[in-house]
């Protein structure tokens, strides 16, 4: 249900974009009002957050810790998974971020039949949550191609690469294919587990079909419908240089994937992409393990009312000193 | 017959039965199901009372009305908006979920109970939900759709029976790819739930008797004297040593804080016979207080403010006892709490020394600014330095696992410590299943205030997945010793034992020193601290020469 009200959102939005071809103020509106708004959106919105974050202090330092502490110094500690120290800190975070190595530990839990609980390593997730983001970057990379002239070296090293391997032309980039399959994958696991489908709401569906929308969209585009790259990047450039012009004849499919992107780009400050920033000022990532070493302070702390020893030992004191126990007034 | 409050009123297979599926209808639709042996009983009037907390009344959880004070709703969305202000992991954990799933078969509830409620995903969209309905954009707008939800009596109900459904225990943050941790929380749903005067009497009562006495038991400063010479007595028949814990005593080098669990309840009176012993053959010059007299602190399960109210007694004590630095026992929550809270919360501990091991000369420098030391790392460093003189073969009658603590393990990583310690005090040390272990390490099912016998149905299922670890090492290698460094383990684990493992008993780690501790002046010992025959009985002192470790 949730997933069906999600695609059919997604193509109403595609729709909605390919009237972008059907003039000179609708493509005005679509090809370049709207992708500045889109990306102003995803800036200011982002900044927002990632604003917003910093101003609540972190008021006890409680890393998760998933390794042996650093203590005595013949105990080997676990650097990256219990770091004690900024470098170690930054080796963590740098796992987390490009290896995703909290999800590479998934483990699956299935009853054998005499009843005993078995946790299997489940690499499943982890895989298609790499193949997502990491193709996901480098189709981004890719596009870069679209709004820098001249292409970077780099960006141009990428794209031949990542077309290597192609079959028949023109190119199939590797990273469309796997983008596509990712998420294909994830809204599987999504729909087949019964848990996972019953706490999906239906934000997670409409962003996979968003995705999809964009990724297909594109592949369409790249393959079967065609565009005038000369012209699309004439148009792109202009809008990346801040002299926008209306787009030559780029035909609607651009339009409506275009729109997608828009969509999703003012979208993520207000959805759970917002993870992508998170992630780097999660509290039990980021801190070090040393609060026993180092005073962590906390900036909001404030006295509270305590039962001190002076009234413990008022009520107690005739039984204290009876059975022997020093006291401070005789 | 039995009733909800004890294990047999639990058929085996009935909580062996697969789970049958999440239910038809969707989680906001689903209304709580209080039936006896799944909830604990509401905090006392009388204990809200001496702890000056709002709201305190007498009610039961399955009356329909329960008394919410005036303007609740307005109570709770400012305590939220105080908290996320407060705490920029509460912001983080609320925004960044991406309900990917990946903790959700980690939590011991879920997995003994399939309740999808206690999937921690979801455990944090209960709050999530109302989060988004006041805090962001688009819940406001969407509404349900974005997974939006009103405030309702039934959502203070729904977070009652869930957020005094999981143990803070972590699990679910070591899998998380955002370190999103479900015990914050839980810890944020029970302070929210205590501006409205709602707590549990498992946790309230303790706390009340803390801030109070010392100790989570009431027990005054006279009946903590009898306790202790109850167990010197049994102390000297075991051994022929006659120890004497000091208490209260005035410029101690060391103070000694332990959980109060082990004073009382065996088997956690063994671990505590274990310390004085220990101490007492290495000559150490410590004290107890009666005063601080609970390094345990149901204030964690209550909120960070009680937190902070019951754990200064352990610094003030410090300070007027005048001693140099402290040295801590096993316990789970009490370590959490020291490790990543205390100095923060009641430092700077200034007036103290850099812990340094009077006996082997180490300085712990990993307790540079808190100034305490775990028992652990204590008598890691004593062994490392070949200052005990030990014959594990005492331990011979016993095939010990070792069930890591949440708490020191995923809020600390004592890890290798209690290890090494076990192996140099018992022949016959096997481990459990390695994602059972360690920093994956399963709860008890009773901690954070969740060990009541009438919550027996949830302690149970929660203590499946340990349970069944256990079993598994019982069955591959005869284990019959379960050791653990927590008093709520040695309090909770033998239910859990004798329901899924029966024939494991459970130990603590120092009691299986004090076995294997070969002391000056000894008696032939025939027997351990409990009483149970040596399988070698040995001769005494003098049969051992230099340690027996190597
Ligand atoms: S693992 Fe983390 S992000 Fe994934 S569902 Fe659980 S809390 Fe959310
Ligand atoms: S902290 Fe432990 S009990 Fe609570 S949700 Fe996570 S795994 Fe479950």
């Amino acid at each position: 249900m949730k997933l069906l009200a999600s695609l059919i959102a997604v193509l109403m939005l595609f729709a909605l974009g390919l009237l972008g071809a059907a003039g000179t103020v609708p493509g005005v509106l679509l090809g370049i009002v709207i992708p500045y708004l889109a990306v102003a959106t995803l800036l200011a919105g982002m900044t927002w957050r990632v604003l917003k974050w910093s101003r609540a202090p972190v008021p006890f330092r409680i890393p998760t810790s998933c390794g042996q502490q650093r203590s005595l110094g013949w105990i080997e500690p676990a650097r990256l998974d219990n770091p004690s120290g900024t470098l170690g800190v930054l080796g963590r975070m740098a796992l987390e971020v490009l290896c995703f190595r909290s999800l590479l530990r998934n483990t699956a839990a299935r009853r054998t039949p005499s009843d005993r609980l078995v946790y299997a390593w489940r690499p499943a997730l982890w895989l298609g949550a790499m193949a997502f983001h990491g193709s996901m970057l480098v189709i981004l990379l890719r596009h870069l191609g679209m709004v820098i002239a001249p292409i970077p070296g780099p960006v141009a090293l990428l794209a031949q690469c990542d077309g290597f391997l192609a079959i028949g032309l023109p190119v199939v980039y590797l990273s469309s294919l796997a983008f596509v399959v990712a998420l294909l994958y994830l809204l599987a696991r999504r729909l087949s587990d019964p848990y996972l489908r019953y706490l999906s709401l239906a934000e997670d569906y409409f962003l996979v079909a968003l995705l999809l929308g964009i990724g297909l969209s594109g592949l369409a585009i790249r393959h079967w419908l065609g565009a005038d790259l000369v012209a699309v990047k004439q148009w792109a450039l202009g809008l990346a240089s801040l002299r926008p012009s209306l787009p030559g004849p780029v035909g609607p499919w651009l339009f409506g994937h275009l729109f997608l992107a828009c969509v999703l780009a003012a979208y993520i400050p207000f959805s759970k992409v917002v993870h992508m920033a998170g992630v780097l000022m999660s509290p039990t990532r980021n801190l070090a393990n040393n609060s026993r070493r180092v005073r962590h302070v906390n900036p909001w702390d404030y006295p509270v009312q305590v039962h001190t020893y002076q009234e413990y030992e008022d009520e107690l004191r005739s039984k204290m000193q009876a059975a022997g126990i020093p006291v401070e007034k005789e | 017959m039995p009733t909800p409050d004890q294990p047999e009123y639990y058929p085996q297979h009935d909580l062996l039965k697969p789970p049958a599926g999440p239910p038809q209808s969707d989680w906001m639709d689903t209304p709580v199901d209080f039936r006896p042996g799944s909830y604990i009983y509401p905090g006392k009037a009388k204990n809200l009372k001496i702890l000056d907390l709002p709201h305190a009344r007498d009610w039961s959880v399955t009356d329909a009305d329960w008394q919410l004070p005036a303007d609740w709703q307005r109570t709770v969305l400012e305590g939220m908006a105080d908290r996320l202000g407060k705490y920029r992991s509460f912001q983080i954990f609320m925004d960044c979920c991406v309900r990917c799933g990946a903790c959700s078969d980690k939590c011991h509830f879920f997995l003994g109970g399939g309740d999808p409620k206690n999937m921690p995903v979801l455990r944090a969209e209960l709050l999530r939900s109302v989060y988004r309905k006041n805090f962001t954009a688009l819940g406001k707008v969407l509404g349900r759709i974005a997974g939006a939800r009103e405030l309702t009596v039934d959502v203070i109900k729904e977070w009652f029976s869930y957020f005094y459904q999981c143990t803070e225990c972590r699990r679910c943050s070591v899998f998380c790819p955002f370190g999103i941790d479900t015990a914050e929380v839980t810890m944020m749903g029970r302070e929210l739930l205590g501006l409205l005067g709602i707590y549990v009497n498992w946790v309230i009562e303790p706390v009340a008797n803390c801030f109070r006495y010392g100790n989570h038991l009431g027990i005054q400063p006279h009946g903590l004297r009898d306790t202790f010479d109850f167990m010197i007595d049994d102390i000297e028949q075991a051994t022929g040593i006659r120890v004497d814990p000091p208490l209260n005593k005035k410029g101690a080098e060391i103070l000694f804080v332990t959980p109060s669990g082990d004073f009382v309840a065996d088997p956690g009176t063994y671990t505590c016979m274990g310390y004085m012993l220990l101490f007492h053959e290495l000559g150490l010059d410590y004290t107890f207080s009666t005063y601080a007299s609970d390094g345990g602190n149901f204030g964690l399960f209550t909120s960070h403010e009680m937190t902070k109210r019951l754990n200064a007694k352990i610094y003030a004590e410090a300070r007027r006892l005048g001693v140099k630095w402290i040295l801590g026992g096993e316990c789970g929550h009490m370590w959490r709490i020291v490790h990543q809270y205390m100095d923060t919360m009641n430092g700077p501990a200034d007036f103290l020394e850099v812990p340094r091991s009077p006996v082997t000369g180490t300085v712990f420098e990993n307790a540079r600014s808190t100034k305490m030391v775990h028992i652990m790392e204590f008598l890691a460093d004593l062994i490392h330095e070949g200052r005990l003189k030990l014959d594990p073969a005492r331990n011979d009658h016993l095939r010990v696992t070792f069930h890591d603590s949440c708490n020191p393990a995923r809020g600390m990583g004592l890890l290798e410590e209690p290890r090494y310690v076990i192996r140099n005090v018992c022949h016959h040390f096997f481990e459990m299943p390695a994602n059972t272990i360690r920093e994956q390490t399963f709860c008890c099912g009773g901690g954070a205030g969740l060990g009541t016998d009438e919550n027996m149905e949830m302690r149970l299922r929660g203590g499946l997945p340990r349970g069944n670890a256990v079993r598994y090492v019982q069955q591959r290698h005869g284990v019959n010793r379960l050791a653990a460094i927590c008093a709520v383990d040695r309090a909770t684990l033998p239910t859990v034992c004798d329901y899924w493992a029966p024939g494991v008993q459970v130990t603590g780690v120092t009691e299986l020193v004090a076995n294997a501790l070969v002391l000056r002046g000894e008696k032939p010992r025939s027997t351990d601290l409990r009483g149970e025959p040596l399988q070698t009985p040995t001769a005494g002192e003098s049969a051992h020469e230099g340690p027996a470790h190597d």
